[in-house]
C-alpha cells in the first residue's frame, strides 16, 4: 500500500490519478499510523512552502515524515518541504535534504518556470530506463539548489536540483504525474525500489 | 532548455468535441478524452478544454468531463469557458484540471483574476485575451469577440499579470480561423512587456507559421485546433520540423 501524504492541499489527486494509471494501490491520509506501515509513502502537492510546512505541523506529521524508514518520494513542493530552508517565507523546513530552497531570480527570466525542461546527470534507480535530456513537467518559481545529493540537474538560468535522494528519502521538483511516459516510469521505478 | 509547447485545443459542447471556424458554424470531431489521450501520445505539451456549452446542463457534463480526462491524460490540461467565480474555478481543480482560463468575467470583473491566483496560485490562472485590431489599436473583445469591451491588448495583459496571471493565452480574432498566420510583431512586444509566458492562439495555418510565431514572435507556446483536428498538420511532423529548425521542442 502506497500513502498519498493528506495535508489539504492541491494536487493530490493528479498524484492518485497517475498512481491509478499504474494500477497501484493507494491510500490518501493523515493519519500517522497509516504512513508509517505503508510500504511507499509519496508527499505531493502544490502551495506556498510556509502555509504547506504548518499544515504538516497541524496534523502532527513533521517527526512521523523525519523517521520514516520506508522509499519517500516529495514531488514539487513536496521536495521542498524535504530540504532545510526555503526562501519562500524564510521557511525552516523538514532538513532531510541539506539543500535550501531559492527562488528564480534572473533579469528577463520568465517565473514560474512552467512547461518541459531537460534532465542531466541522472543517478540512482530512480531513473532506471530514463535517458540523459528527456523532458519533464514543470511548474515552480523556487527551486532546490545543488549538491552531493542531487540525482538529477535541470537548467533555468542556471542549472538546480531537478530531483534529490538521500537514503529512503527521494524527491523531484518536476511533475512526474504530468510527465507523460517518462514521469510513468519514474513512478514505475519508485514503486520498485 | 525550456521546450516551447505544443497545444492542441479542444472546444467542447455538452460533453463533445467541436471547433469553430470564426466560432461559428460549429461542427463535431470526436470524443474529448480519446481525441486528448491521442495528442498526448503523439507529443501533445497539453491540451486545452473549452467549454462553449451554453446550458447549465452542459456545464455539469464538462465538470465531469474534466473529472474523466483527469483520470486518463498524462500530461497537463487546462480547462475553460465560462468560469465566472472563485467557486468555478475551485470545482474544476477539484475535478482534477491543472489550470483554467478566464476570459469575459475577468474583462468584466478584474478581481476575478486576483481572487482565484491568491486562492490557488497564479499557476493556476490562464488569462484569455481575444482582441481585435480597430484603427491600429488592438481592442479586448469578449463573448468570442462579437462585444467589444473598453481594454486595449498590452494594458490589460500587463494588468492581467500584475494581478496574478500565470500565462496569457492571446488570441486576434482578425487572424482566427484564416490560417494565414500569427500577428508576430505584436506577440513580440506582448511577450517582451511581459514576464510571464505568452500563448500563441489562433491564425496557424502551415508549420512556418508555427515556427515563426516561436522565433519571431517570441511566444512560449503555440495552440491549435483545427489543423490538428483534422490531420492537416499531425503533431509529430510539425514537433520534428520544428526540432529541425533549431527551436527548443520536446520530441
Amino acid at each position: 500500500m502506497i500513502a498519498v501524504i493528506d495535508y489539504d492541499t492541491g494536487n493530490l489527486r493528479s498524484v492518485a490519478n497517475a498512481l491509478g494509471r499504474l494500477g497501484a494501490e493507494y491510500t490518501i491520509t493523515s493519519s500517522p499510523a497509516e504512513i508509517r506501515s505503508a510500504d511507499r509513502v509519496l508527499l505531493p502537492g502544490v502551495g506556498e512552502a510556509s502555509s504547506a510546512m504548518a499544515k504538516l505541523r497541524e496534523r502532527g506529521l513533521i517527526e512521523v515524515i523525519r523517521s520514516l524508514t520506508q522509499p519517500v518520494l516529495g514531488i514539487c513542493i513536496g521536495v521542498q518541504l524535504l530540504c532545510r530552508h526555503s526562501e519562500e517565507n524564510d521557511t525552516e523546513c523538514l532538513g532531510i535534504f541539506d539543500n535550501e530552497v531559492r527562488k528564480f531570480d534572473l533579469p528577463g527570466l520568465k517565473v514560474p518556470h512552467m512547461g518541459w525542461n531537460s534532465l542531466t546527470h541522472l543517478r540512482t534507480p530512480l531513473f532506471d530506463g530514463i535517458e540523459e535530456g528527456a523532458y519533464v513537467y514543470y511548474v515552480h518559481s523556487f527551486a532546490p539548489t545543488l549538491n552531493d545529493d542531487t540525482i538529477a540537474i535541470t537548467e533555468y538560468g542556471y542549472p538546480f536540483s531537478a530531483a534529490i535522494a538521500k537514503d529512503n528519502f527521494f524527491g523531484t521538483q518536476f511533475h512526474p504525474e504530468k510527465s507523460a511516459s517518462v514521469g510513468e516510469r519514474l513512478l514505475q521505478n519508485f514503486l520498485k525500489l | 532548455m525550456l521546450a516551447k509547447r505544443i497545444i492542441p485545443c479542444l472546444d467542447i459542447k455538452d460533453g463533445q468535441t467541436v471547433k469553430g471556424i470564426h466560432f461559428l458554424g460549429l461542427r463535431e470531431v470526436g470524443d474529448p478524452v480519446e481525441l486528448g489521450r491521442h495528442y498526448a501520445q503523439q507529443g501533445a505539451d497539453e491540451l486545452v478544454y473549452l467549454d462553449i456549452s451554453a446550458t447549465f446542463e452542459g456545464r455539469r457534463t464538462f465538470t465531469e468531463l474534466v473529472t474523466r480526462i483527469a483520470e486518463n491524460i498524462n500530461i497537463p490540461f487546462t480547462v475553460g469557458g465560462g468560469i465566472a467565480s472563485v467557486d468555478d474555478a475551485g470545482r474544476l481543480l477539484g475535478a482534477g484540471a491543472d489550470k483554467v482560463t478566464v476570459n469575459s468575467a475577468a474583462v468584466r470583473n478584474p478581481q476575478l483574476i486576483s481572487d482565484i491566483a491568491s486562492k490557488y496560485g497564479n499557476q493556476f490562472v490562464v488569462v484569455a485575451i481575444d482582441a481585435k485590431q480597430v484603427d491600429g489599436q488592438w481592442r479586448v473583445t469578449t463573448h468570442g469577440g462579437r462585444k467589444f469591451s473598453e481594454r486595449e491588448l498590452f494594458s490589460w495583459a500587463h494588468e492581467a499579470q500584475e494581478r496574478g496571471a500565470g500565462e496569457i493565452l492571446f488570441t486576434s480574432m482578425d487572424h482566427d480561423g484564416t490560417k494565414n498566420g500569427y500577428p508576430c510583431e505584436t506577440f513580440a512586444r506582448l511577450s517582451d512587456l511581459l514576464s510571464i509566458p505568452v500563448i500563441a492562439s489562433g491564425g496557424a495555418g502551415t508549420i512556418q507559421h508555427i515556427a515563426d510565431v516561436l522565433t519571431l514572435g517570441k511566444a512560449d507556446a503555440a495552440l491549435a485546433a483545427s489543423i490538428f483536428h483534422y490531420g492537416e498538420i499531425p503533431i509529430p511532423t510539425l514537433k520534428q520540423a520544428l526540432y529541425q529548425a533549431n527551436i527548443p521542442i520536446r520530441l
